[in-house]
């Protein structure tokens, strides 16, 4: 069976284990999500499976995505996501459900990470900053040099530097599957998601069991 | 919304620990399992600190061990692991967060007793 799933982060919380050991769970709303493609090779030139998710009017969707989910005669769904599958073992129309999942399992997670704006380097790299004392103006936070002098005459592409931080594409790898509640599409992580509450995180199967 | 799903999937708050205020004099029996034993642990202190509202509502409970040394142990509201709580004396104190016992020793850590 595919496994994977479009969701929502809700948030996180706190789960005791037998022994009264609390781990750091983080809720997702994942699914139900619809098979809206199967992508073929020999078609399109690699294999993948298209899961659709989040029900919605009509009207937020173009007339394009429109057409495409009523092909597959389905509702309206906001978002559309592939999933790499050598084996798409699953036709258009079906629904996968947070059960692909069952807890004990490994999952990684990917999300879009919270914008902290333009940052600096002791933000985004972990920079140490200049000294507190002895006599310093200006120099707590600053970051240093960053290139050689006249030989190369210029500073390396790729250096790190201020600049803006976050809301990029972040992959928490391995996450253990501590809650899966079919009911209430409800799917619990041990660990941290990237993105705020309500962000749109996609869940697979861990790349490294 | 999201809140109500987070509340639902709570652990529930253990009935064991009673209302707890800065200042308090408590014994906390604590679980330990040692390979398949388990037994209680007593820890005996003032509380110095409480942190409530959400799944992490902890309350730090601070003694004095031999030699003069502070030991300060944290306790989560809703942790299986604490086995009772049992209070016994309240202070009256004049602050939430009673950190300055830290800075102080011996006859100077007594807090003023309160009888209600």
């Amino acid at each position: 069976m595919l496994k994977g799933l479009i969701g929502k982060k809700i948030g996180m919380t706190q789960f005791f284990d037998e022994n009264g050991v609390a781990y750091a769970v983080t809720l997702i709303e994942a699914g139900p999500c619809y098979v809206t493609q199967i992508r073929r090779p020999e078609k399109e030139g690699y294999s993948a499976v298209q899961l659709g998710f989040g029900e919605t009017h009509p009207k937020r969707l173009t007339g394009g995505e429109l057409g495409h989910l009523k092909a597959a005669n389905l509702p309206p769904l906001r978002i559309l996501r592939e999933f790499r599958t050598k084996t798409p073992d699953v036709s258009v129309g079906d629904v996968v459900k947070v059960d692909v999942f069952s807890p004990g399992e490994r999952v990684d997670v990917i999300g879009t990470s919270k914008g902290k704006g333009f940052a600096g380097g002791v933000k985004r790299y972990h920079f140490r900053g200049g000294p507190k004392t002895h006599g310093q103006s200006d120099r707590h936070r600053a970051p240093g040099s960053n290139s050689s002098g006249t030989t190369p005459g210029r500073v390396y592409k790729g250096s790190r530097r201020p600049g803006h931080m976050g809301d990029e594409r972040v992959t928490a790898q391995s996450l253990k599957v501590m809650l899966v509640d079919v009911e209430r599409n409800l799917i619990g992580v041990h660990g941290a998601v990237p993105g705020p509450k309500g962000g749109l995180v996609v869940i697979n199967e861990a790349r490294k069991q | 919304m999201t809140d109500q799903i987070l509340q639902s999937l709570a652990a529930p708050a253990n009935p064991n620990i009673p209302e707890l205020r800065a200042g308090d004099v408590v014994s906390v029996h604590v679980r330990i399992k040692e390979g398949n034993r388990e037994r209680i642990q007593e820890f005996k202190g003032t509380v110095i600190r409480l942190r409530k509202g959400g799944q992490d509502a902890n309350f730090t409970v601070r003694r004095i061990a031999s030699n003069g040394v502070g030991v300060e142990r944290t306790f989560l509201l809703r942790s299986p692991r604490v086995d009772k709580v049992v209070v016994e004396r309240h202070s009256k104190t004049r602050r939430a967060q009673l950190y300055f016992m830290r800075e102080l020793t011996g006859k100077k850590t007594r807090l003023k007793q309160k009888f209600n």
